[in-house]
């Protein structure tokens, strides 16, 4: 019998492994050609550990030489407006959602979830034509405004504040706290594994985004992070796959650090209740 | 009380409340279709110690509930210190309540927990903001003195070393004393307290019960204590309400719904053991017939009509010395339980149908009742004048003041 579980064991872990593997080598990879000397990137002999270190090079052409610091410097401005506005207006509503009773309640919520159904391209059209009529393309607000309520931040916060003792919530009322102030004082710090969980997904989800950015930001000076990579490799840099590389590294770096260093909070914040 | 015109003519309405704690006039409730409170009138007296006694379902914590504000009654008012609290939000009505589970904010520390009513009540909107909060210099002065407060609170209940402690670092002892610390720092008009002992083991439920009456003596505060057991409702109240269905049974205090049940319902539900139940027929001359026995009570029931008879366990003594003269059963003992001060016997009574009766006996008198040979089968029974109770066929009571005088004789 013990070796049958020592077998399953060691298929399972081979089977994660080689998963890891898979998703790690393009990441592997890009690393390893950001210190790549360039005449190597395309040479005849593939070898995968580069012959010199050329990272100083790659990383000062991609720090100095490119947009991609003023890119990013853009990344987390947009970044964290969308949040504040994102957990400013979703928390509020969903605990308004989640605890009062009021009419109408079952149809709002309803309609949140409908949004969540709705993926980001069906209205794209009418909020380009809406912000271009409005004089307000190329601009940080631009960027933005499209994510400022999140349907997937409300949903998730409403299932969290959903198992909050009603009792607490009373004794708050008694108290003297309105219903704003039991957000902040008493669902908020409550909520603090859900909010960063929810923080992660919103940043790397706004910090990635190729699509909008391409469609609303035209000038160089408003670029986020993809659109500077994408600049980057289209200016005189154009074969330079190392420096490529290393702006890539510099862009991926403080979602990765952000999220090691979050992890455990991480996990915990989608799968714990309000309260143990 | 002077009925209500002749108040509004005096122009003394403000002062009608003096010597009252909170008035419920004709409060009903219902949830769905189930209807938790049936149009029920009840006055708490300023400073007294009422307790809503019932089983669980029977709407008492609703009505507690009604009169912190947290639910809206469909009809009826409520008044609390003679000014109506109808429209009041809970904040204002000047009622402090002690939940079931605590309901201590878990991520404030004990401090913080009974600072927060303090703070709801002594600093602006503004400053109670976060990081603005910071701006305000008169905030840290208002805070001393709240801490201050909290303090005196903390050691008042010995749980001034737990004060740094966050809830879920501390016993269930300590979170109750940390509850009732948050309701006493208010020093409100009325404490309402829902079932707030349920969740201590036995031996720290006496002693908390204890601290209970103690702080009540102290304080001298209306209490509203709602609780579905009889030993904490006969124990620290000056009244009980017992309450079933959403309709009050009796309210009076603890010696009166046990000496003077109104009703068979408050009878049955008052006491351990439980009252023996005997069917009995009412024999035309104010006396019933059990059995080949007699009994006079003094009643008004037409000869035939059905009633009930409630025989407390303690009203049940064996033949020695003075009791041996009283009206005797004889009954065939099935269990004895030895509880050290007192035995209990369930017995079967010899009279048509064989009904099961429990028997409370001090240990003095059963092992005097040993010594005589009284503890042989069959027993012989007789009834005591104290603690034997008529009702009538809608289960009120029948007046048995006669009784016993007569049964004494």
């Amino acid at each position: 019998m013990r070796w049958r579980a020592c077998l399953a064991s060691a298929l399972s872990h081979v089977m994660l492994a080689t998963g890891a593997v898979l998703m790690l080598a393009p990441f592997v990879w890009m690393l390893l050609t950001s210190i790549r000397p360039a005449e190597e990137v395309f040479g005849a002999v593939f070898n995968p550990i580069p012959s010199r270190f050329a990272g100083g090079e790659n990383y000062a052409q991609a720090l100095f030489a490119s947009n991609v610091p003023r890119a990013m410097v853009n990344g987390a401005m947009v970044c964290l407006g969308i949040l504040a506005v994102q957990l400013a207006t979703a928390l509020p509503a969903a605990y308004a959602l989640a605890r009062l009773r009021f009419p109408g309640r079952g149809i709002l919520f309803g309609l949140v979830l409908f949004g969540l159904t709705i993926p980001i391209q069906v209205p794209a059209l009418p909020l380009y034509l809406a912000l271009a009529k409005t004089g307000l393309l190329d601009t940080f607000f631009a960027l933005m405004f499209p994510f400022f309520l999140t349907v997937f931040g409300l949903f998730l916060f409403r299932q969290f504040f959903r198992t909050y003792p009603e009792e607490i919530l009373q004794a708050a009322r008694l108290d003297g706290m309105g219903e704003f102030e039991i957000v902040w004082r008493l669902a908020v710090p409550a909520a603090l594994p859900a909010i960063g969980a929810f923080s992660i997904f919103s940043v790397v989800a706004h910090w990635n985004d190729l699509y909008w950015p391409l469609i609303v930001v035209t000038s160089t000076d408003r670029a986020t992070p993809p659109l500077g990579i994408l600049a980057f490799r289209d200016a005189e840099t154009g074969g330079n796959y190392g420096a490529l590389m290393a702006g890539a590294t510099l862009i991926t770096a403080p979602l990765v650090v952000a999220f090691l260093v979050a992890r455990r909070a991480f996990v915990r914040g989608l799968t714990m209740t309000a309260l143990k | 009380m002077l009925p209500v015109k002749q108040r509004m003519r005096d122009g003394v309405t403000r002062r009608d409340g003096a010597g009252e704690g909170v008035r419920l006039v004709g409060i009903a409730k219902s949830f769905g279709a189930t209807r938790v409170l049936a149009g029920l009138d009840l006055v708490v007296r300023e400073g007294e110690f009422l307790t809503l006694l019932g089983p669980s379902g029977c709407g008492k914590s609703t009505l507690l509930r009604i009169i912190a504000g947290l639910e809206q009654p469909d009809r009826g008012s409520v008044s609390i210190a003679g000014r109506s609290v109808d429209h009041l939000p809970p904040a204002e009505r000047d009622v402090a309540m002690v939940f079931q589970s605590y309901a201590l904010y878990p991520h404030m520390t004990v401090a913080g927990n009974l600072a927060t009513p303090l703070e709801m009540r002594r600093l602006t909107l503004l400053e109670r903001l976060p990081v603005i909060r910071h701006l305000s210099p008169r905030r840290r002065r208002v805070m001393r003195g709240i801490m201050a407060e909290v303090r005196a609170v903390a050691e008042a209940l010995r749980i001034e070393a737990l004060l740094d402690r966050k809830p879920a670092q501390l016993s269930g002892g300590q979170r109750q004393r940390v509850a009732l610390g948050r309701a006493m720092v208010r020093h409100p008009a009325v404490f309402l307290m829902d079932e707030p002992l349920s969740n201590l083991d036995a031996a720290l439920r006496i002693e908390v019960r204890h601290e209970l009456s103690d702080l009540h003596a102290r304080l001298g505060t209306t209490f509203i204590y709602v609780t579905h057991d009889q030993v904490e409702a006969m124990t620290m109240s000056s009244r009980i309400a017992l309450m079933d269905q959403g309709r009050i049974l009796q309210l009076g205090t603890p010696d009166e719904l046990y000496d003077r049940p109104a009703s068979l319902a408050v009878a049955r539900f008052i006491g351990s053991p439980s009252l023996t139940v005997l069917e009995t027929v009412a024999d035309g001359g104010g006396g019933i017939r059990l059995g080949a026995l007699r009994l006079p009570f003094g009643h008004r029931f037409a000869a035939g009509t059905r009633l009930t008879l409630g025989i407390r366990p303690e009203a049940f003594a064996l033949p020695l010395g003075p009791e041996a003269d009283g009206p005797a059963f004889s009954a065939r003992l099935v269990r004895a339980e030895n509880l050290g001060a007192e035995w209990h016997l369930h017995v079967r009574l010899n009279l048509p149908g064989e009904p099961s009766a429990i028997v409370r006996l001090t240990a003095a008198e059963h092992e005097a009742a040993r010594a005589c040979g009284l503890m042989e089968d069959p027993l012989t029974l007789v009834l005591r004048a104290r603690g034997v109770h008529l009702f009538g066929p809608d289960g009120s009571r029948a007046e048995p003041d006669r009784a016993r005088t007569v049964m004494m004789e």
